[in-house]
C-alpha cells in the first residue's frame, strides 16, 4: 500500500469511528456526552495545532478564545436572544475580533516571547470573567441558560433533550471545520505557513510577508478554538471561567503534542486520550492530572512525534 | 539605466563600522563579484542591499526606485532574490516542495486558499523546468535535508530563480564545497547568467570562481571599497595583493 492510499484509508477510518462513536463507546464504558466532549476538545486542539504544528508558532493563550466562544454563546442566549445558532455566531465573532486585535499586537514576537505574551493576554480575559460578577457570574460561572432546539424551518432538532442529536450537531460543525482546515493546509496559503515553520528567513526571502501570514494563521486558529469553546459551553449549558485560564491553554498544547503536532489528526488522538484518561482516572483519584502529566512526559521523551507518530512509524516499517 | 545603484551606504554596529561609504552600480545583464578578506563587510553589504537591515546612512536604488527602507518581501516582489552563505532551504520538505513554495509565491498565489487544476498544471510545469535547469530532476521527491551540500545549494539557487528575479544576489555560493561541487555550481551560475541574461552580484572566496565568472570585481577591505575593475586589473592591483597577503607584501 502506498503512502497516499494509507493516508486515505486512515482518514476514512477516522470518520467511520467518529460517525459511529455514540454506538460503540458505551461498550468501553463511555457515554454520549463523553463523545461530544472528545470531539469538541479535539476541535480546539486541532485549531491550536493549525498555528503550532503547521505554522510553528506556540501559543499558551488559546484558552482565551475558547472562553470567549463559551461566554459569547452563553451571554447571547441568556441575555439577548434564545438561539443556539446566533449564540455560536456571536461567540465565534467575539473570539475572532479579539484574535485580530491581539494578534496584530504580538505578531512580531517569536518563540518564548510570543508564548509568554499570549499567556498574559489570556489571563486578562480570565480575570474579566472571574471578577465581573454581575454579567459573567464570576467564580461561579455563567449558568441559568440552556442550549436551544435548532429550528431548520422544515423541522426542529432537539439538541437539548437528545444527547445523540447534540453529538451529531457538534460533529457536523467539527467536520465542516476539519474540511476547511484540511483544504487550507493543502493550498498555496497553507504551504506558506509550513514554509514559515521550516525556515522563516527563507520564507521571507521568497517574498512572503511573514508577520501578515502568522497573523492570519493566528486568527484562523483562534476562530476554530472559539467555535470549540462555544460548543463546549452548549454541551455543559454552562460557561466556566476556568475555561479561559492559562492551564486550559496548556491542556490544548498537551493534547496537540501528545497526539502528534505534525500530523493533521494527531490532536484528535491527543484529545481522545486526554478526555478518556481524565474521565477514567478522575473517578479513581483527584490527582488525575498527575497521571496525564506523567503520560505526557513519557510521550515527549520517547516519542517526540506523538502517539500518531508511533503509529505512522509502525505502519511504514 | 542601471539596475542597482548603491550610493555611499554605511552601516554601524555600535562603534564598529561594518560598511563604510560603499558605492556600487550594477548594469542589467552584468555579473559582478564582490571579494575581500574575512571581516571586510561583504555579507553586511549584501544584507543592506537585500533589506535584511537598513543602512545607517546612504541610499539604495533598485530599478530607479529608492528601496533603502523597503521591507524584504516588497524588494522580492520588485525582482530581487538572494541566497545565503549558510544555505537557507526547507530541509524537511522535498526538492519539488521547496521549489513549489517559490513558484507559488512568484505567481502571486501566497494568499490563495485553492488552485484550479489548470493553474496547478502550469505551476507543476514551471517546477519541472526549474528542476531540469538546476540538474535536480532526478531528486524531485528527495528531502532536501538529505541531499549533498552541492545539491542543497543548487536547490537554493533554483528557489531564488523561481521568483523570476531581475537581480540575483549570491553570498559565497561555493562556500565549503569540494572541487567537483564548486565546478558544478560555477557552471550552473554561468548557464543562468548566459541563458537567462540574469544580472548577478556574488560574494566569493574562491578566486578561481571569481576570475572565471565575473565581468567586473569590487574589492572590499575593512568595510570600504579598496579597488574596482576587470579581473585583470584587480589581479595586478598592488593594494589588493597587500590586503590579501598582509601588510608585509
Amino acid at each position: 500500500m502506498n503512502d497516499l492510499m494509507r493516508k486515505q484509508a486512515f482518514t476514512a477510518l477516522v470518520w467511520i469511528l467518529l460517525l459511529s462513536m455514540p454506538y460503540w463507546l458505551p461498550f468501553f464504558g463511555g457515554y454520549t456526552a463523553l463523545s461530544s466532549r472528545m470531539i469538541v476538545l479535539a476541535l480546539a486542539a486541532m485549531g491550536l495545532n493549525f498555528l503550532l504544528g503547521f505554522t510553528g508558532v506556540l501559543s499558551f493563550g488559546h484558552a482565551a478564545y475558547f472562553g470567549l466562544g463559551a461566554y459569547g454563546v452563553g451571554l447571547t442566549i441568556k441575555y439577548l436572544v434564545p438561539s443556539t445558532a446566533l449564540g455560536i455566531v456571536a461567540g465565534v465573532l467575539i473570539g475572532a475580533v479579539a484574535a485580530m486585535i491581539i494578534g496584530a499586537l504580538i505578531v512580531k514576537l517569536r518563540g518564548v516571547y510570543f508564548a509568554m505574551v499570549t499567556i498574559a493576554f489570556g489571563q486578562v480575559f480570565f480575570f474579566i470573567a472571574f471578577r465581573w460578577n454581575s454579567v459573567t457570574g464570576g467564580d461561579d460561572g455563567l449558568s441559568g441558560w440552556k442550549r436551544q432546539p435548532l429550528d431548520f424551518g422544515i423541522g426542529t432538532l432537539d439538541i437539548l433533550g437528545n444527547d445523540k442529536a447534540f453529538y451529531y450537531f457538534a460533529l457536523a460543525l467539527f467536520a465542516a471545520a476539519a474540511v476547511v482546515m484540511g483544504l487550507l493546509l493543502r493550498s498555496p496559503f497553507g504551504r506558506t505557513l509550513v514554509a514559515i515553520r521550516e525556515n522563516e528567513r527563507r520564507a521571507r526571502f521568497l517574498g512572503i510577508p511573514v508577520e501578515q501570514h502568522i497573523w492570519l494563521s493566528f486568527v484562523i486558529s483562534c476562530v476554530f478554538v472559539s467555535l470549540s469553546g462555544a460548543l463546549y459551553a452548549l454541551l455543559n449549558n454552562f460557561a466556566d471561567p476556568r475555561a479561559l485560564r492559562w492551564d486550559q491553554s496548556g491542556d490544548f498544547v498537551i493534547m496537540a503534542v501528545l497526539g502528534g503536532m505534525r500530523s493533521f489528526w494527531g490532536p484528535l488522538i491527543g484529545a481522545a486520550i486526554f478526555v478518556v484518561l481524565q474521565d477514567r482516572v478522575s473517578s479513581m483519584t483527584e490527582n488525575w492530572q498527575a497521571f496525564i502529566g506523567l503520560f505526557f512526559v513519557l510521550v515527549v521523551l520517547f516519542f517526540p512525534r506523538g502517539v500518531l507518530g508511533i503509529i505512522r512509524r509502525k505502519a511504514a516499517a | 539605466m542601471s539596475l542597482l545603484k548603491v550610493q555611499n551606504v554605511s552601516r554601524n554596529f555600535g562603534s564598529l563600522i561594518a560598511v563604510n561609504g560603499v558605492t556600487l552600480t550594477v548594469e542589467p545583464g552584468e555579473l559582478r563579484a564582490v571579494i575581500g578578506p574575512n571581516g571586510a563587510g561583504k555579507t553586511t553589504f549584501f544584507n543592506l542591499i537585500s533589506g535584511f537591515f537598513p543602512p545607517t546612512s546612504g541610499r539604495i536604488l533598485f530599478d530607479e526606485r529608492d528601496v533603502t527602507d523597503m521591507p524584504v518581501h516588497r524588494r522580492v516582489a520588485m525582482g530581487m532574490a538572494r541566497t545565503f552563505q549558510i544555505t537557507e532551504i526547507f530541509p524537511e520538505l522535498t526538492v519539488g516542495e521547496n521549489l513549489r513554495i517559490g513558484v507559488e509565491a512568484a505567481a502571486g498565489f501566497r494568499l490563495r486558499p485553492w488552485l484550479s487544476s489548470r493553474e496547478n498544471a502550469l505551476l507543476s510545469a514551471r517546477i519541472g523546468e526549474l528542476m531540469e535547469m538546476g540538474g535536480l530532476a532526478a531528486k524531485a521527491d528527495r528531502l532536501v535535508g538529505e541531499l549533498s551540500h552541492g545539491d542543497q545549494r543548487a536547490t537554493e539557487i533554483m528557489m531564488s530563480l523561481s521568483l523570476n528575479p531581475r537581480l540575483l544576489l549570491l553570498d559565497e555560493p561555493t562556500a565549503g564545497m569540494g572541487d567537483q561541487e564548486t565546478y558544478d555550481i560555477t557552471q550552473l551560475i554561468r548557464r543562468l547568467h548566459q541563458s537567462q541574461k540574469l544580472t548577478i552580484v556574488l560574494i566569493e572566496h574562491d578566486m578561481r570562481v571569481v576570475f572565471h565568472l565575473a565581468d567586473r570585481i569590487m574589492v572590499l577591505a575593512e568595510g570600504a571599497v579598496l579597488a574596482e575593475g576587470t579581473a585583470d586589473e584587480i589581479a595586478k592591483d598592488e593594494r589588493v595583493q597587500a590586503a590579501y597577503l598582509g601588510k608585509a607584501a
